[in-house]
């Protein structure tokens, strides 16, 4: 019973409070605020709360009661039900993902040591002490297969949205929108491969572990620095596979309108709206803790901090462990954060592809670029390792 | 029967090219023209133009007004640059009078204009960003052209419907502290076109988007009637303003921009070129100007002082006859052609020697490239028309009349 409670609170902090807070308050801040200040701007500040503008954040919530007054139109001849799925269709796999992703080390009832001289591996010692899942929803031993399982089903979402509303600008977005997220995942998941194939692994918090590793005892073997190429052609997938700019042709609204979402209404446009905030935060957190060493905060483990060889414990061994997990949790925000805030100001400077441009990055540079980077890492693993 | 069920795969999937409507009420087709495209997958095969959406009647409307009423319809032509419109119809009709206006009114229509087209560039430029969804480097430009507007109104007196041009001469001169305006706004200006062009002019997705899309040759240009930026993108090297000078472009030193392969990038860069060649043409019109009469003193046109209409009956019936009866225009025709923001703004006018127009037509440089605008976008995808349907800058009001 105390497992389902914890599993449900995890549950409501990660999906409704973090992905849900950030998705929207991206929204708010970061397309609105972020771009007002790019493009000398004042941004969103005429809703007020008790007088007070507060950044422009009542403008989401007006947005919100907006959305669900607003008058929910399917259009002629559309079929019914798919179009009344679509929207959960694209927006259920953006939060799904989630179970798979740590925000923390599991929880250790002991002691924690670790071990500089084996990779410094972080062990839980002590009597009847073991670790506690208390930081994912979900601890499963194929978690970047499931994150990637996931991801690919948002695409039957689109393709149905633009199906079903009987528009040729929706379908025209949906083909494209199909078209782009097939294509691109290939790239994205042999980038990944390369990374798979040093790791050993596709546990995300083992992953992450390993990331916590000192090369020379002063540099973090974060993904980015074994797999820098893979990490650069990662990010430019993702970006991808969220369908924003400069990747948004399957919405871009001066030629097909709003693409798949043309004939949506009411909180079914919004849901299809917040759908892809959702995935650019997902796609933030997947790059995080592949690349980015997830919870890992450089020289911060559990019983202290190393680099160089030395080891300090501030503030004594018991409060240090409680400091590192938040400090943790915070490297894992911030780089979330930060991944995003990057995402939107790629949005906010570049102009749009054209879709046969899209389809040539894809399958003419990117994939022969990381199926290479393939090549050359598994040829390093076999001499060096 | 085993030969049957093998056949349906042995034939190809049965396609057929799909039909979509583009407009009149689309993001992309702005100013209201329809395509009708005939697609293969991505890929069009055919497209149709219509025009007139916004159709209204100008060129009947003018023949119910005098000569002077004429001019607040002429704002609403290509109304991202109507001083231009307004200078134009002064010419055409000022040839047909046959007076000569003080050089002071020449060299601030000079001026004017060229501010004027600043607007047309500014917007035209921008909104190319903002169509590939680029949308900062559109809210800068726009930036350029409020400044730009800014001017206009205070001179003016408006900042779109600005009605300034005159027959015979102009509204009013040139405010006191204009040059002094002009010079934070010139700073501005160059500011902002750095910035637009460190965005876009090498910027990968941006040449891959716009070179070698919207193809246009210089035969093919000639031929369809395209003038003005679209047709130096090619090459050609027409601008009326050098071959035909008016106003004072004869007496200023500028040079005109030319593209070599009229695609979108070239009539991008061509846009950009001339805002700052309009820059120059502005600095030395200011340098150059010689305080004076702006208006002409022929009788004909030119309403008497009030001084004159209050103490003298002359003066009062002259008043009253040009505010009644309108200019009186001798019987005659003209044709006289101008260069606009987007090529050459001709006027026909015909006369039969009342205050009022018998006919004008206007040669709006829209309507004409609309007539070949088929031409760049059959051949490409559909994601191709909305950049070079903007370089072309098609303006409604202009187009449809």
């Amino acid at each position: 019973m105390v497992e389902v409670l914890i599993s449900l609170l995890k549950i409501t902090v990660i999906v409704f409070v973090f992905v849900m807070g950030v998705a929207s308050a991206m929204t708010l801040l970061g397309d609105r605020k972020q771009s007002a200040k790019i493009q000398n701007r004042v941004g969103p500040n005429q809703a007020k709360f008790f007088g007070f503008s507060l950044f422009g954040f009542p403008h989401f919530i007006a947005d919100g009661i907006k959305m669900v007054l607003k008058e929910n139109i399917v259009p002629a001849n559309a079929n019914k039900f798919l179009h009344t799925i679509a929207p959960a269709l694209v927006f259920m796999p953006a939060l799904i993902g989630w179970s798979v992703m740590p925000f923390m080390d599991h929880f250790c009832t002991g002691t924690v040591q670790t071990l500089p001289d084996q990779n410094y591996t972080e062990i839980c010692t002590g009597p009847g002490a073991e670790w506690k899942n208390y930081f994912s929803i979900m601890h499963m031993n194929s978690g970047v297969l499931f994150a990637f399982a996931i991801a690919a089903i948002s695409v039957y979402g689109a393709a149905i949205a633009g199906w079903a509303s009987n528009s040729k600008f929706s379908l025209l977005g949906g083909l494209r929108s199909s078209a782009q997220m097939i294509s691109y995942e290939v790239s994205m998941g042999l980038s990944l491969a390369g990374v798979l194939m040093i790791y050993g692994t596709l546990n995300i918090n083992e992953m992450i572990r390993m990331q916590g590793n000192l090369l020379g005892d002063w540099l973090p073997m974060w993904g980015i620095v074994i797999q820098p190429v893979a990490f650069f052609l990662f990010l430019l997938a993702g970006l991808a596979e969220t369908k924003r700019a400069p990747f948004d042709l399957p919405e871009g609204e001066s030629e097909i309108v709003a693409g798949y979402i043309t004939e949506y209404s009411s909180m079914k446009f919004a849901m299809m709206q917040l759908a892809e905030y959702a995935a650019t935060v997902f796609i933030a957190a997947l790059v995080a803790v592949v690349f980015l060493g997830g919870w890992q905060f450089p020289y911060v483990y559990a019983d202290g901090i190393r680099i160089f060889g030395g080891h300090w414990v501030p503030f004594g061994e018991e409060v240090w462990y409680w400091i590192s997990i938040f400090l943790r949790i915070g490297a894992m925000v911030f780089k979330i954060l930060f991944l995003v805030w990057l995402q939107f100001m790629m949005r906010w400077t570049l102009p749009r592809f054209r879709y046969d441009q899209v389809m040539t990055l894809g399958w003419k540079i990117l994939l022969p670029l990381s199926i290479a980077n393939l090549f050359v890492t598994a040829l390093v693993l076999v001499i060096i390792w | 029967m085993a030969e049957d069920i093998y056949e349906p795969i042995d034939q190809d999937v049965h396609t057929e090219p799909m039909i979509l409507q583009m407009g009149p009420s689309h993001p992309a087709t702005h100013g209201t023209v329809r395509f009708t495209l005939t697609l293969e997958g991505e890929k069009i095969i055919k497209c149709e133009t219509e025009v007139g959406y916004l159709h209204r009647g100008f060129e009947k409307e003018v023949e119910n007004s005098t000569w002077t009423q004429v001019f607040p319809y002429t704002d609403r032509l290509n109304y991202v640059s109507p001083l231009l419109n307004n200078f134009g119809y002064s010419l055409a009709v000022e040839r047909l009078l046959e007076i000569d206006v003080p050089p002071r009114c020449n060299w601030i229509r000079t001026l004017m204009g060229e501010i004027s087209r600043l607007s047309d560039h500014l917007t035209c430029t921008g909104a190319a960003a903002l169509e590939l969804g680029a949308m900062s480097a559109f809210l800068y430009a726009i930036e350029g052209r409020e400044l730009v507007w800014d001017l206009i109104e205070e001179v003016t007196g408006a900042r779109l419907t600005v009605s300034y041009g005159r027959i015979g001469g102009l509204k009013d001169d040139l405010t006191e502290g204009f040059e002094e305006r002009w010079k934070y706004t010139k700073k501005r200006l160059f500011e902002i076109r750095e910035e637009i062009g460190q965005l876009l002019t090498r910027n990968r997705i941006f040449l891959d988007r716009f070179q070698g899309t919207g193809v246009l040759t210089p035969d093919m240009a000639l031929s369809y009637g395209y003038t003005g930026p679209c047709l130096r993108s090619t090459g050609v090297d027409y601008d009326v303003r050098k071959d035909h000078p008016y106003f004072m472009y004869d007496e200023v030193d500028f040079d005109v921009p030319v593209g070599s392969k009229g695609d979108n990038y070239d009539r991008y860069l061509v846009r950009m070129d001339e805002i700052v060649q309009s820059i120059r043409i502005i600095d030395q019109c200011l340098e150059k100007m010689e305080p004076g009469p702006i208006n002409s003193d022929d009788p004909r046109v030119m309403l008497p002082e009030k001084e004159k209409v209050y103490n003298t009956i002359e003066g009062m019936i002259s008043h009253f006859k040009i505010i009644f009866e309108g200019i009186q225009v001798p019987p005659g025709e003209v044709y006289s052609y101008t260069e606009a923001g987007n090529g050459e703004l001709g006027y026909y006018i015909v006369s039969n020697g009342t205050g009022k127009p018998w006919k004008i037509h206007v040669r709006s440089p829209s309507l004409i490239m609309m007539g070949g605008i088929h031409k760049l976008i059959e051949g490409g995808l559909i994601a191709d028309i909305i950049p070079t349907f903007d370089t072309v800058n098609m303006i409604g009001g202009e187009c449809d009349k």
